[in-house]
């Protein structure tokens, strides 16, 4: 059962605007939890030797914030039946004691048959478009 | 080196059984700030309509990404994977994955081509029990930036 129903949509609705904080911690247990050990996620010093500005998140981690605003807005992660995104700009994570901020905000893209609905991402940090062609289509009651 | 087209439609051998725990997902859960009981919870979870705790949407990347490392085996594969970043990524769930699963991965090279000196492989990794009930199709675009 989802908290949102298909019936109330419209295309153009709104989802409620998150905004997460990021920290190198965040990043530390991500990596854990993932598996994904890429030290350009964790090590400054091995971020800057490939160019970065500095440690940055993992992209993977960034789509799991974005897939988390719509899994809370339909009340069910279960519901999220097709989730794609392609990996723009990196988030770049300073050691300041305070991190990256990611704005994930979403609108209705499509109404489908069998009460799906596409909703259209727009995922930023610091300004800047991190994801792009960010699509998630869910499954409503 | 340019990635050859003869690829496309390459499969690979089945992976291994992943076994889907639930203090996994839960881990995975906590990892990604989710705080939804139907992650840890198997009463939440069953109450939600879920034989058990059932994993976030991207969860499916951390048996995915390994079984897609195949293909950077394939000695026909000539691309550099210190030079490969993730380009694009799509999930299909065909089913929520839950605690209790046991996934076998299948990997097929979806599409490969170079531009601009970049390689570009498209893998994708379908995810299923044992028994052969098909859960989730992962695909993964890697770049392999070419040489400055």
């Amino acid at each position: 059962m989802t908290a949102v129903r298909f019936a109330d949509l419209a295309v153009g609705s709104e989802l409620p605007e998150q905004v997460y904080r990021v920290t190198r911690a965040d990043l530390v247990r991500y990596a854990g939890a993932s598996g994904d050990f890429n030290p350009i996620h964790w090590n400054e010093r091995v971020a800057t030797e490939v160019g970065l500005p500095g440690v940055i998140a993992h992209g993977m981690f960034t789509m799991a914030l974005a897939g988390r605003a719509v899994s809370d807005w339909t009340g069910d992660p279960g519901a999220l039946v097709e989730y794609q995104v392609r990996f723009g700009r990196p988030v770049v994570v300073p050691d300041d004691g305070h991190g990256a901020e990611v704005t994930v905000r979403g609108t209705v893209g499509a109404l489908l048959d069998d009460d799906r609905a596409r909703i259209d991402l727009t995922v930023t940090s610091n300004g800047e478009k991190v994801l792009s062609l960010a699509r998630a289509t869910v499954r409503l009651t | 080196m340019a990635l050859d087209r003869e690829l496309v439609g390459r499969s690979y051998p089945p992976s291994a059984v992943y076994e889907v725990g639930r203090a996994k997902l839960a881990e995975f859960a906590t990892a990604i700030g989710s705080d939804d009981p139907v992650h840890r919870d198997p009463e939440a979870a069953r109450a939600a309509g879920y034989p058990d705790v059932i994993a976030p949407p991207t969860f499916a990347i951390a048996v995915s990404l390994e079984a897609a490392m195949i293909v950077l085996d394939d000695p026909d594969v000539a691309i550099d994977y210190s030079r490969v970043v993730h380009g694009e990524q799509r999930f299909t769930h065909h089913r929520p994955i839950r605690a209790g699963d046991r996934l076998v991965a299948t990997t097929t090279i979806e599409a490969a081509r170079s531009v601009a000196g970049n390689d570009l492989l498209t893998a994708r990794v379908d995810l299923a029990t044992e028994a052969g009930e098909a859960v989730c199709t992962a695909t993964s675009m890697l770049v392999a930036r070419g040489a400055s």
